[in-house]
């Protein structure tokens, strides 16, 4: 892991922090940063109790078995489905490795394969009011709320860049936001993407 | 937009999809693979069928769950007439 100090996020050389859009009013879409965010590669099969068991012992979380979604409690960490036999764990900063050795130790002796990808992707958050119709100039799913609601998730293409989209359930009265999760070396070039895609909205960078 | 519904994810747009060639090519296997002429090994290796019309296939979801799966498509207009996992059989009719 690398050290705490000398971590950087790929998006550092815009200085988002002193971005003209910070303090914009009716916006319609909100831009945000997560960074540091770790990520874990989970792999085996669902169809066996023992492994399913075990993924609950070490992360607190029943994976989620249905394609394109996800679980996870607000604040914590999430489980979002990337194919019938693997998983994306999402870690807060600073706890994928205690997580991936507790998962370690619980599936020890089981067919299955637990890979720290570390900071590999950074996340992007995406919200207001036209979030889904920024998101729908440069991917194909369809965002409609009733396709695509909290506790959803997918991979796909956005802008032509691999993205994992995620939207957790927001906490009461407040609005939710997609995640984006994109490879470091995409995030520079998504970033400026959707900032151009937002303009006929107006935009809010809210870091 | 040309959709492809992956077995896995759902109907999703073409461009996620790399195309896989044909399906269900066998690689001689046993005692007959070790009497193989040069010229069947170079059919297995090389000779596809290039037929128009209905093609069983293999496609790979690239951009979402990365799995493979099978197609029967028909190479003139372009309908995928039916999608079906690795490992099964070809639907009735389209069989070849």
């Amino acid at each position: 892991m690398v050290e705490s100090y000398r971590q950087q996020s790929p998006l550092d050389h815009l200085a988002l922090t002193t971005h003209p859009a910070r303090h914009a009013d009716d916006a319609g879409l909100i831009l945000g940063q997560r960074s540091f965010m770790e990520l874990i590669n989970l792999r085996g099969d669902a169809n066996r109790s023992d492994f399913t068991d075990a993924v609950r012992h070490a992360v607190k979380i029943d994976l989620p078995i249905s394609a394109n979604t996800a679980a996870g409690k607000l604040a914590g960490p999430h489980i979002l489905w990337l194919g019938p036999d693997e998983w994306l764990i999402v870690a807060k900063p600073g706890s994928g490795e205690r997580m991936a050795t507790a998962l370690r130790n619980a599936l020890a002796g089981q067919h299955a394969a637990v890979t720290e990808t570390g900071q590999s992707r950074t996340c992007i958050m995406i919200g207001g009011s036209h979030a889904r119709d920024v998101l729908a100039k440069g991917c194909a799913l369809d965002l409609h709320p009733s396709a695509f609601g909290a506790g959803q998730c997918a991979q796909t293409l956005l802008a032509k860049a691999g993205v994992i989209l995620h939207l957790p359930l927001a906490p009461k009265g407040a609005e939710p936001m997609f995640e984006i999760h994109v490879l470091r070396s995409f995030a520079a070039y998504l970033w400026a993407w959707l900032e151009d895609a937002a303009q006929e909205y107006g935009l809010r960078v809210d870091i | 937009m040309f959709l492809i519904d992956c077995p896995y994810c759902g109907p999703r747009e073409e461009t996620e999809f790399s195309y896989g060639h044909e399906a269900h090519v066998h690689r001689p296997a046993g005692a007959a693979a070790e009497k193989l002429s040069d010229a069947e090994w170079a059919d297995y290796l090389f000779m596809r069928k290039n037929p128009k019309g209905v093609h069983l296939e293999r496609w790979v979801h690239t951009h979402g769950c990365r799995r493979w799966f099978n197609a029967a498509r028909n190479t003139h207009s372009n309908e995928i007439l039916a999608i079906y996992r690795v490992g099964e059989k070809p639907p009735k009719g389209l069989a070849q």
